[in-house]
């Protein structure tokens, strides 16, 4: 993007780059779809769509159609719905709180999410009743709401409650309330796993979407574009909060309901992706930093560059994962780790530079 | 736009930063506040800015109470330009300013000319237009200072709240500052250090350990007897003879 451009008008989406979005996240979808331990060409996969979607009839191999339909698509665009969403969180947290260090995990939803999993597969709570995805759901919840309310507390001492501590008194509760859950989980593990549970924990802590199917894109989906549209409605709340909660309450906005707003919903979207497909690391962390440097910090713009990103990053980090290491799937987050932290690196460097 | 205050209370951990403060700010009025550190004027004009709101007492805005209004509604009247305020974004100072928009655009609502044409009015009114591309980083003190009250300008406010605006500025963007702001056709409350420049306002309002003790024109609160009680100084008036007023000279008490 020139940046003379992108300098002269500061406010307004530049909507001529906007009809590329769903191509791209169409090429992404497609691209993670097609490539895998089998590689299935393009056209079969455009043929088993249009005999999905509109009957059309075409003659395909049905194990290619069964891969393609109940696998890899649905598995492709749930990356793309986590991916879009723990950005967007990302970039919510770290424009409320001021901190670039935040991520959509500082509220202790990844340490919630992993003790309610051990809880549901190890500890037998439920006793069977309840799913993994369910178990993880309610154990990010109960870390929210105790890491709120521990920020709560710690908050209100300060005097101002809208002050600038309150965004300290959040971090410092959500690492208190991650380090509770996290011993919570090892505890759990180290009392009553077996080996082979303890491994497979492991990998779902690091994320793996190798499980999904459809209802998962039918919930997954559907929260990621509600955060992208909570995220958009707000953006002129975010861009204020630059200076601070207090240049953002002289501005006009109700930051309590606005803050509150934000962050419950992107700890929603953050608590459904974990739940789903374990604790994915980096996206929400880096690719909102790394869209600042190519798009700038104004949310009217970072925000859709973050969903994007987020989205053919993680669908990316997925394809990765299933081909590097032949005959074996890595977890998804140690892809992202691996494969984003050099990207990022070159990102800094020539972000350094540019200044 | 009348701004006023009536009987104040805020107290932090059981510290009384603000004791009892009553004060009325006439429409288009150049209210100035004195006092040594400590005394309670920014949190004093906190409280006139919304951003906290009173254990006791309360704000009016043209007779209505302030804590009856939507944040929205009181920032669309009053524009606060903080001591200090940074951020760690890499943001344009255009963009910086622009955020003075804010309380006039709604979600759906699109940027406009209008509001672009506001923005470019505020960078050239505190001398920045030429450095509207610049990152805010790459700014000194006082520019950033400037910058910040361009974005309250760009507020278009009806009354302009200013905590020490002056203090990283040179003296010529010092004096050019207060030319525009006792010029602005609004209300104008400002905290302040410098008293030769606090002699400029129509009145002043000296904080002493939360409570307002004086109140009144610069000529009459401004004596002797007021500054060494409230600041521990001695002054001698000298006068200027360029135009015959008076100008003060401190000396330590001892």
């Amino acid at each position: 993007m020139s940046t003379a451009l992108a300098l002269s008008q500061p406010l307004r989406i530049r909507w001529h780059w906007a009809w590329l979005t769903p191509l791209i996240l169409f090429m992404a979808v497609m691209a993670g779809t097609s490539i895998g331990e089998t590689s299935i060409p393009m056209d079969t996969i455009l043929k088993v769509l249009a005999n999905q979607l509109w009957g059309a009839g075409y003659a395909v191999d049905r194990i290619d159609a069964g891969i393609i339909w109940n696998y890899r698509l649905s598995r492709a665009i749930l990356a793309g719905c986590c991916g879009a969403g723990l950005a967007l969180a990302g970039v919510v947290l770290q424009a409320l709180l001021r901190n670039p260090l935040a991520d959509p995990f500082l509220m202790g939803i990844s340490a919630g999410a992993s003790t309610g999993a051990v809880a549901v597969t190890i500890a037998g709570l439920g006793a069977g009743a309840v799913t993994l995805s369910l178990g993880a759901f309610a154990g990010a919840g109960l870390a929210f709401g105790l890491v709120v309310m521990l920020a709560h507390a710690a908050g209100s001492g300060t005097g101002g409650g809208r002050s600038t501590q309150a965004a300290g008194a959040i971090i410092l509760a959500g690492i208190a309330g991650s380090q509770l859950f996290n011993a919570i989980t090892a505890f759990i593990i180290a009392k009553s796993a077996s080996a082979e549970q303890a491994r497979g924990i492991m990998f779902w802590l690091m994320g793996n979407l190798s499980g999904v199917r459809w209802d998962d894109v039918t919930l997954g989906l559907p929260a990621a574009l509600a955060g992208l549209l909570v995220c958009l409605w707000h953006r002129r709340a975010l861009d204020a909060f630059t200076f601070g909660a207090d240049s953002a309450a002289s501005l006009g906005i109700p930051v309590r309901r606005v803050r509150g707003i934000l962050i419950a919903s992107m700890a929603l979207v953050t608590a459904v992706m974990v739940s789903m497909v374990g604790a994915i690391g980096f996206v929400g962390l880096v690719i909102p930093h790394a869209m600042r440097f190519i798009v700038g910090s104004r949310h009217t713009r970072l925000v859709p560059a973050s969903a994007l990103a987020g989205a053919v990053f993680l669908i990316g980090a997925d394809i990765i994962s299933r081909i590097i290491v032949p005959g074996q799937v890595l977890p998804i987050g140690v892809v992202t780790a691996l494969v984003g932290a050099p990207a990022f690196a070159v990102i800094l460097v020539r972000g350094a530079r540019a200044r | 736009m009348r701004l006023a205050a009536q009987h104040i209370d805020w107290a932090v951990h059981g510290h009384r930063l603000l004791d009892d403060v009553s004060l009325a700010v006439e429409p288009g009025e150049t209210f100035g506040l004195i006092g040594p550190n400590g005394s309670g004027k920014t949190t004093l004009l906190r409280v006139l800015a919304g951003l906290r709101k009173p254990k006791r007492g309360r704000v009016l805005i043209d007779e209505q109470p302030m804590n009856a209004m939507p944040q929205r509604d009181i920032a669309r009247s009053i524009a606060f330009v903080e001591q200090q305020a940074e951020t760690l974004e890499r943001i344009h100072v255009r963009d910086a300013v622009a955020l003075g928009r804010t309380p006039f655009l709604s979600a759906l609502q699109p940027w406009s000319d209008e509001d672009d044409a506001i923005v470019s009015r505020a960078l050239d009114d505190v001398d920045m237009k030429h450095m509207a591309e610049r990152l805010w980083h790459t700014l000194s003190g006082g520019e950033r200072q400037r910058i910040h009250i361009a974005r309250a300008l760009a507020q278009q406010p009806r009354i302009l709240l200013l905590d020490e605006p002056t203090n990283h500025l040179d003296i010529r963007h010092q004096l050019s500052i207060l030319q525009l702001v006792r010029e602005l056709p609004v209300t104008v409350i400002i905290a302040l250090h410098d008293l030769n420049q606090a002699m400029g306002c129509d009145r002043i309002g000296v904080m002493e350990a939360g409570q307002l003790v004086d109140l009144g024109e610069p000529q009459s609160v401004l004596n002797a007897d007021r500054l060494y009680r409230t600041f521990g100084v001695h002054v001698d008036f000298l006068v200027d003879p360029a135009d015959q007023r008076p100008v003060m000279r401190f000396r330590n008490t001892h």
